[in-house]
Protein backbone atom coordinates (compact mmCIF):
# COMPACT_ATOMS: atom_id res chain seq x y z
CA UNK A 1 0.00 0.00 0.00
CA UNK A 2 3.09 2.23 0.88
CA UNK A 3 4.43 1.68 -2.16
CA UNK A 4 1.29 2.68 -4.16
CA UNK A 5 0.78 5.80 -2.72
CA UNK A 6 4.40 6.55 -2.96
CA UNK A 7 3.87 5.90 -7.20
CA UNK A 8 0.79 8.16 -6.89
CA UNK A 9 2.23 10.86 -5.21
CA UNK A 10 5.33 10.91 -7.52
CA UNK A 11 3.14 10.76 -10.65
CA UNK A 12 1.01 14.02 -9.71
CA UNK A 13 4.46 15.38 -9.10
CA UNK A 14 5.91 14.14 -12.11
CA UNK A 15 2.76 15.61 -14.58
CA UNK A 16 2.60 18.71 -12.54
CA UNK A 17 6.73 18.95 -14.16
CA UNK A 18 6.07 17.61 -17.28
CA UNK A 19 3.26 20.10 -18.44
CA UNK A 20 5.14 23.11 -16.40
CA UNK A 21 8.34 22.52 -17.83
CA UNK A 22 9.42 19.87 -20.07
CA UNK A 23 6.93 20.54 -22.78
CA UNK A 24 8.95 23.69 -23.48
CA UNK A 25 12.14 22.36 -23.46
CA UNK A 26 11.64 20.91 -27.16
CA UNK A 27 12.58 24.08 -29.16
CA UNK A 28 15.22 25.83 -26.86
CA UNK A 29 17.27 22.36 -26.98
CA UNK A 30 16.49 21.72 -30.88
CA UNK A 31 18.15 25.69 -31.40
CA UNK A 32 21.24 24.92 -28.71
CA UNK A 33 21.58 21.17 -31.25
CA UNK A 34 21.91 22.88 -34.39
CA UNK A 35 23.77 25.63 -33.20
CA UNK A 36 26.62 24.99 -30.39
CA UNK A 37 27.14 21.30 -30.10
CA UNK A 38 29.35 21.66 -27.56
CA UNK A 39 27.08 23.71 -25.05
CA UNK A 40 24.22 21.05 -26.02
CA UNK A 41 26.41 18.43 -25.01
CA UNK A 42 27.37 20.56 -21.45
CA UNK A 43 23.58 21.32 -21.17
CA UNK A 44 22.25 17.99 -22.09
CA UNK A 45 24.80 16.50 -19.12
CA UNK A 46 24.03 19.48 -16.65
CA UNK A 47 20.14 19.05 -17.61
CA UNK A 48 20.20 14.75 -16.32
CA UNK A 49 22.10 15.18 -13.88
CA UNK A 50 20.14 18.33 -12.02
CA UNK A 51 17.19 16.18 -12.77
CA UNK A 52 18.55 12.86 -11.16
CA UNK A 53 19.27 14.99 -8.07
CA UNK A 54 16.40 16.35 -7.94
CA UNK A 55 14.14 12.84 -8.38
CA UNK A 56 16.48 11.36 -6.21
CA UNK A 57 15.87 13.94 -3.40
CA UNK A 58 11.64 13.62 -4.51
CA UNK A 59 11.79 9.95 -4.32
CA UNK A 60 13.52 9.58 -0.94
CA UNK A 61 11.59 12.05 1.02
CA UNK A 62 8.30 10.25 -0.61
CA UNK A 63 9.80 7.17 0.51
CA UNK A 64 10.62 8.35 3.91
CA UNK A 65 6.49 9.91 3.85
CA UNK A 66 5.02 6.70 2.98
CA UNK A 67 7.15 3.86 4.30
CA UNK A 68 8.98 5.57 7.12
CA UNK A 69 12.53 6.14 7.61
CA UNK A 70 15.14 2.59 7.11
CA UNK A 71 16.21 1.22 9.97
CA UNK B 1 4.71 14.78 -28.17
CA UNK B 2 7.36 15.96 -30.84
CA UNK B 3 11.03 15.31 -30.00
CA UNK B 4 12.36 18.09 -32.99
CA UNK B 5 15.93 17.04 -32.58
CA UNK B 6 15.81 13.56 -33.40
CA UNK B 7 12.59 14.10 -35.59
CA UNK B 8 10.37 11.75 -33.94
CA UNK B 9 6.73 11.89 -31.82
CA UNK B 10 6.37 9.47 -29.11
CA UNK B 11 3.84 9.36 -26.47
CA UNK B 12 5.08 10.70 -23.43
CA UNK B 13 3.02 8.67 -21.11
CA UNK B 14 4.90 5.59 -22.94
CA UNK B 15 8.01 6.73 -22.66
CA UNK B 16 7.36 7.41 -18.63
CA UNK B 17 6.37 3.55 -18.11
CA UNK B 18 8.77 2.21 -20.35
CA UNK B 19 11.10 4.32 -18.13
CA UNK B 20 9.57 3.02 -15.19
CA UNK B 21 10.06 -0.90 -15.72
CA UNK B 22 13.58 -0.24 -16.97
CA UNK B 23 14.16 1.66 -13.77
CA UNK B 24 12.73 -1.43 -11.43
CA UNK B 25 15.31 -3.50 -13.53
CA UNK B 26 17.88 -1.23 -13.63
CA UNK B 27 17.77 -0.58 -10.03
CA UNK B 28 17.05 -4.91 -9.05
CA UNK B 29 19.76 -5.88 -11.47
CA UNK B 30 22.19 -3.44 -11.54
CA UNK B 31 22.42 -2.97 -15.19
CA UNK B 32 21.26 0.22 -16.32
CA UNK B 33 18.61 -1.39 -18.06
CA UNK B 34 19.58 -0.57 -21.55
CA UNK B 35 18.85 -4.19 -22.94
CA UNK B 36 15.43 -3.30 -22.56
CA UNK B 37 16.03 0.48 -23.14
CA UNK B 38 17.89 0.96 -25.95
CA UNK B 39 15.18 -1.52 -27.87
CA UNK B 40 12.23 0.39 -26.43
CA UNK B 41 13.41 3.12 -27.87
CA UNK B 42 13.91 1.62 -31.25
CA UNK B 43 10.79 0.25 -31.24
CA UNK B 44 9.59 3.87 -30.67
CA UNK B 45 11.38 5.38 -34.12
CA UNK B 46 14.67 6.54 -32.89
CA UNK B 47 16.94 5.70 -34.99
CA UNK B 48 20.00 3.80 -34.39
CA UNK B 49 22.54 6.59 -33.16
CA UNK B 50 20.13 8.38 -31.44
CA UNK B 51 19.01 5.48 -29.34
CA UNK B 52 23.15 4.46 -28.37
CA UNK B 53 23.10 8.50 -27.40
CA UNK B 54 19.90 8.75 -25.50
CA UNK B 55 20.25 5.69 -23.91
CA UNK B 56 23.30 6.75 -22.18
CA UNK B 57 22.14 10.08 -20.90
CA UNK B 58 19.24 8.35 -19.64
CA UNK B 59 20.88 6.08 -17.49
CA UNK B 60 23.21 8.70 -16.02
CA UNK B 61 20.19 10.40 -14.20
CA UNK B 62 18.87 7.08 -13.18
CA UNK B 63 22.06 5.46 -12.18
CA UNK B 64 22.44 7.82 -9.90
CA UNK B 65 19.41 7.08 -7.65
CA UNK B 66 20.23 3.26 -7.54
CA UNK B 67 23.56 4.06 -6.60
CA UNK B 68 23.15 6.16 -3.67
CA UNK B 69 20.72 3.28 -2.50
CA UNK B 70 23.01 0.65 -2.89
CA UNK B 71 26.24 2.39 -1.38
CA UNK B 72 23.80 3.11 1.51
CA UNK B 73 23.19 -0.90 1.97
CA UNK B 74 27.20 -1.48 1.81
CA UNK B 75 26.90 -2.70 -2.16
CA UNK B 76 29.69 -0.15 -3.73
CA UNK B 77 33.39 -0.64 -3.68
CA UNK B 78 34.25 3.16 -4.83
CA UNK B 79 37.96 2.02 -5.24
CA UNK B 80 37.20 -0.69 -7.61
CA UNK B 81 34.15 1.59 -9.57
CA UNK B 82 36.84 4.58 -9.89
CA UNK B 83 39.58 2.34 -11.34
CA UNK B 84 37.71 0.29 -13.68
CA UNK B 85 36.52 4.27 -14.97
CA UNK B 86 40.13 4.61 -16.27
CA UNK B 87 39.37 1.76 -18.51
CA UNK B 88 36.02 2.10 -19.57
CA UNK B 89 35.95 5.57 -21.05
CA UNK B 90 38.45 5.14 -23.30
CA UNK B 91 36.46 1.67 -24.77
CA UNK B 92 33.12 4.45 -24.80
CA UNK B 93 34.75 6.85 -27.23
CA UNK B 94 36.07 4.18 -29.13
CA UNK B 95 32.50 2.63 -29.77
CA UNK B 96 31.49 6.25 -30.26
CA UNK B 97 34.08 6.49 -33.13
CA UNK B 98 32.59 3.22 -34.96
CA UNK B 99 29.13 5.00 -34.78
CA UNK B 100 30.25 7.85 -36.27
CA UNK B 101 31.61 5.87 -39.07
CA UNK B 102 28.19 3.48 -39.28
CA UNK B 103 26.74 7.10 -39.77
CA UNK B 104 28.72 7.90 -42.34
CA UNK B 105 28.07 4.80 -44.26
CA UNK B 106 24.17 5.07 -43.51
CA UNK B 107 24.26 1.38 -41.97
CA UNK B 108 23.91 2.26 -38.85
CA UNK B 109 20.20 0.90 -37.85
CA UNK B 110 21.15 -2.17 -39.26
CA UNK B 111 24.40 -3.24 -38.06
CA UNK B 112 24.28 -1.72 -34.41
CA UNK B 113 20.47 -3.71 -34.01
CA UNK B 114 22.61 -7.09 -35.36
CA UNK B 115 25.00 -6.43 -33.06
CA UNK B 116 22.70 -5.55 -30.49
CA UNK B 117 20.78 -9.20 -31.01
CA UNK B 118 23.60 -11.00 -31.02
CA UNK B 119 25.05 -9.59 -27.49
CA UNK B 120 21.77 -9.96 -25.97
CA UNK B 121 20.75 -13.37 -26.89
CA UNK B 122 24.40 -14.12 -25.76
CA UNK B 123 24.46 -12.90 -22.48
CA UNK B 124 21.39 -14.40 -21.57
CA UNK B 125 22.36 -17.99 -22.70
CA UNK B 126 25.64 -17.53 -20.91
CA UNK B 127 23.92 -16.52 -17.78
CA UNK B 128 20.96 -19.01 -17.22
CA UNK B 129 23.47 -21.59 -17.97
CA UNK B 130 25.85 -20.10 -15.69
CA UNK B 131 23.02 -19.39 -12.93
CA UNK B 132 20.97 -22.97 -12.47
CA UNK B 133 24.49 -24.59 -12.44
CA UNK B 134 25.05 -22.41 -9.25
CA UNK B 135 21.53 -22.51 -7.50
CA UNK B 136 22.06 -26.44 -7.55
CA UNK B 137 25.92 -26.04 -6.46
CA UNK B 138 24.28 -23.66 -3.69
CA UNK B 139 21.73 -26.29 -2.38
CA UNK B 140 24.66 -28.55 -1.07
CA UNK B 141 26.57 -25.64 0.70
CA UNK B 142 23.49 -24.21 2.58
CA UNK B 143 22.60 -27.95 3.82
CA UNK B 144 26.32 -27.29 6.01
CA UNK B 145 26.20 -23.99 6.72
CA UNK B 146 23.77 -21.14 7.26
CA UNK B 147 24.38 -18.25 4.73
CA UNK B 148 21.41 -15.80 6.49
CA UNK B 149 18.72 -14.36 4.43
CA UNK B 150 20.69 -12.23 2.21
CA UNK B 151 24.06 -12.83 2.88
CA UNK B 152 26.58 -10.58 0.55
CA UNK B 153 28.59 -13.32 0.21
CA UNK B 154 28.06 -15.70 -3.18
CA UNK B 155 28.24 -19.18 -4.85
CA UNK B 156 28.87 -19.75 -8.87
CA UNK B 157 29.98 -22.43 -10.61
CA UNK B 158 32.66 -19.99 -11.86
CA UNK B 159 34.37 -19.30 -8.77
CA UNK B 160 37.86 -21.42 -9.96
CA UNK B 161 37.72 -18.77 -13.33
CA UNK B 162 38.21 -15.84 -10.90
CA UNK B 163 40.62 -17.39 -8.56
CA UNK B 164 43.24 -18.28 -11.68
CA UNK B 165 42.58 -14.69 -12.98
CA UNK B 166 43.38 -13.60 -9.39
CA UNK B 167 46.51 -15.63 -9.92
CA UNK B 168 47.67 -13.40 -13.03
CA UNK B 169 50.80 -11.75 -11.87
CA UNK B 170 50.78 -8.50 -14.26
CA UNK B 171 51.97 -5.95 -11.46
CA UNK B 172 50.63 -3.68 -10.63
CA UNK B 173 48.68 -5.67 -8.19
CA UNK B 174 45.86 -4.38 -6.32
CA UNK B 175 43.45 -4.56 -3.51
CA UNK B 176 39.63 -4.35 -2.77
CA UNK B 177 39.00 -4.96 0.53
CA UNK B 178 35.08 -4.30 -0.02
CA UNK B 179 34.26 -6.82 -2.99
CA UNK B 180 36.43 -9.05 -0.73
CA UNK B 181 39.53 -8.81 -3.78
CA UNK B 182 42.93 -9.89 -2.00
CA UNK B 183 44.81 -9.63 -5.11
CA UNK B 184 44.26 -8.56 -9.13
CA UNK B 185 46.34 -7.08 -11.61
CA UNK B 186 45.31 -3.57 -12.32
CA UNK B 187 45.33 -4.53 -16.52
CA UNK B 188 42.56 -7.14 -15.54
CA UNK B 189 40.46 -4.36 -14.50
CA UNK B 190 41.48 -2.15 -17.23
CA UNK B 191 40.40 -4.42 -19.39
CA UNK B 192 37.29 -5.38 -18.13
CA UNK B 193 36.34 -1.40 -18.05
CA UNK B 194 37.63 -0.91 -21.56
CA UNK B 195 35.91 -4.03 -23.03
CA UNK B 196 32.72 -2.85 -21.44
CA UNK B 197 33.23 0.57 -22.33
CA UNK B 198 33.43 -0.42 -25.78
CA UNK B 199 30.13 -2.14 -25.90
CA UNK B 200 28.48 1.12 -23.62
CA UNK B 201 29.84 3.51 -26.95
CA UNK B 202 28.55 1.65 -29.72
CA UNK B 203 25.58 -0.08 -28.69
CA UNK B 204 24.41 2.72 -25.63
CA UNK B 205 23.26 2.38 -22.08
CA UNK B 206 26.02 1.28 -19.36
CA UNK B 207 26.79 -2.32 -20.72
CA UNK B 208 26.69 -3.89 -17.57
CA UNK B 209 24.71 -6.60 -19.32
CA UNK B 210 28.67 -7.18 -19.71
CA UNK B 211 30.38 -5.79 -17.09
CA UNK B 212 28.48 -7.26 -14.08
CA UNK B 213 28.59 -10.67 -15.41
CA UNK B 214 32.78 -10.00 -15.42
CA UNK B 215 32.64 -8.57 -12.07
CA UNK B 216 30.58 -11.52 -10.46
CA UNK B 217 32.71 -14.54 -13.11
CA UNK B 218 36.39 -13.07 -14.14
CA UNK B 219 37.02 -10.46 -10.62
CA UNK B 220 34.70 -13.20 -7.88
CA UNK B 221 33.19 -9.73 -6.68
CA UNK B 222 30.26 -11.32 -4.62
CA UNK B 223 26.69 -9.85 -6.93
CA UNK B 224 25.44 -7.61 -4.21
CA UNK B 225 28.64 -5.43 -4.39
CA UNK B 226 28.71 -5.95 -8.37
CA UNK B 227 25.29 -4.41 -8.60
CA UNK B 228 26.25 -1.43 -6.89
CA UNK B 229 30.01 -0.78 -7.85
CA UNK B 230 28.50 -1.41 -11.59
CA UNK B 231 26.19 1.37 -11.03
CA UNK B 232 28.55 3.95 -9.39
CA UNK B 233 30.86 3.26 -12.31
CA UNK B 234 28.21 4.17 -14.71
CA UNK B 235 27.41 7.36 -13.38
CA UNK B 236 31.11 8.75 -14.93
CA UNK B 237 31.45 6.83 -17.99
CA UNK B 238 27.81 7.26 -19.18
CA UNK B 239 27.79 10.80 -18.63
CA UNK B 240 31.27 10.81 -20.87
CA UNK B 241 29.72 8.90 -23.19
CA UNK B 242 26.57 11.24 -23.06
CA UNK B 243 29.02 14.41 -23.49
CA UNK B 244 30.75 12.77 -26.27
CA UNK B 245 28.03 11.32 -28.28
CA UNK B 246 26.06 14.95 -27.66
CA UNK B 247 28.44 16.11 -29.21
CA UNK B 248 28.44 14.17 -31.99
CA UNK B 249 25.01 14.56 -32.57
CA UNK B 250 23.94 11.54 -31.42
CA UNK B 251 21.31 12.45 -27.85
CA UNK B 252 17.86 13.80 -27.73
CA UNK B 253 18.00 14.90 -24.31
CA UNK B 254 14.27 15.54 -24.23
CA UNK B 255 13.19 12.30 -24.58
CA UNK B 256 16.24 10.87 -22.06
CA UNK B 257 14.73 13.61 -19.70
CA UNK B 258 10.94 12.07 -20.33
CA UNK B 259 11.96 8.60 -20.15
CA UNK B 260 14.10 9.04 -16.67
CA UNK B 261 11.17 10.84 -14.63
CA UNK B 262 9.45 7.05 -14.62
CA UNK B 263 12.93 5.69 -14.43
CA UNK B 264 14.12 7.68 -11.14
CA UNK B 265 11.07 6.26 -9.06
CA UNK B 266 11.03 2.86 -10.66
CA UNK B 267 15.33 2.55 -9.62
CA UNK B 268 14.67 3.19 -6.33
CA UNK B 269 12.01 0.45 -5.49
CA UNK B 270 14.32 -1.70 -8.00
CA UNK B 271 17.40 -1.21 -5.68
CA UNK B 272 15.09 -2.13 -2.27
CA UNK B 273 13.79 -5.51 -3.64
CA UNK B 274 18.20 -6.64 -3.82
CA UNK B 275 17.68 -7.25 0.08
CA UNK B 276 14.97 -10.04 -0.26
CA UNK B 277 17.31 -12.49 -2.87
CA UNK B 278 20.32 -13.88 -3.39
CA UNK B 279 23.44 -13.87 -5.86
CA UNK B 280 21.91 -16.69 -8.81
CA UNK B 281 18.34 -15.91 -7.95
CA UNK B 282 18.89 -12.35 -9.04
CA UNK B 283 20.89 -13.31 -12.23
CA UNK B 284 17.97 -15.94 -13.23
CA UNK B 285 15.81 -13.74 -12.95
CA UNK B 286 18.06 -11.28 -14.94
CA UNK B 287 17.85 -14.18 -18.22
CA UNK B 288 14.28 -12.95 -19.84
CA UNK B 289 15.52 -9.51 -19.96
CA UNK B 290 17.73 -9.34 -22.97
CA UNK B 291 16.08 -11.98 -24.74
CA UNK B 292 12.86 -9.47 -24.71
CA UNK B 293 14.88 -6.65 -25.76
CA UNK B 294 16.39 -8.88 -28.62
CA UNK B 295 12.94 -9.65 -29.87
CA UNK B 296 11.91 -6.29 -29.70
CA UNK B 297 14.48 -5.29 -31.82
CA UNK B 298 14.05 -8.05 -34.28
CA UNK B 299 10.92 -7.47 -34.42
CA UNK B 300 11.07 -3.69 -35.43
CA UNK B 301 13.74 -4.58 -37.46
CA UNK B 302 11.96 -7.05 -39.96
CA UNK B 303 8.95 -5.41 -39.87
CA UNK B 304 9.21 -1.50 -39.16
CA UNK B 305 6.51 -0.91 -36.81
CA UNK B 306 6.99 1.41 -34.35
CA UNK B 307 5.07 1.13 -31.08
CA UNK B 308 3.38 4.44 -29.45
Amino acid sequence: MAYLLEIAAYSACVFVYFFLTLHFFGDWLKRLYDHDKLLYGLTALGLITGQGLVLESLTTALARLFRGKPK
Amino acid sequence: MDFPISGTHISPVLLITAGFIIGICGGFFGVGGSFLAGPALFSFGLPMNFVVGTDLAHIVGKSMVAARKHYRLGNVDLKLGAIMMLGTIPGVELGAQGIQYLKRHAHVNDVVAVVFIVVLVSVAAFVAWESLKSMRMGRHERKSKSLGRAGKSDVSVLSGVAKRVHLLSLPPMLEFPTAGIKRVSLWVILGVGFFGGTFSGFLGGGAGYIRMPALVYLLGVPTHVAVGTDLFEIIISAGYGTFTHAFKGNVDILVALVMHTGAAIGAQLGASLTQYFHGPRIRLAFVPLPLAGAGLILYTLLTGHRLG
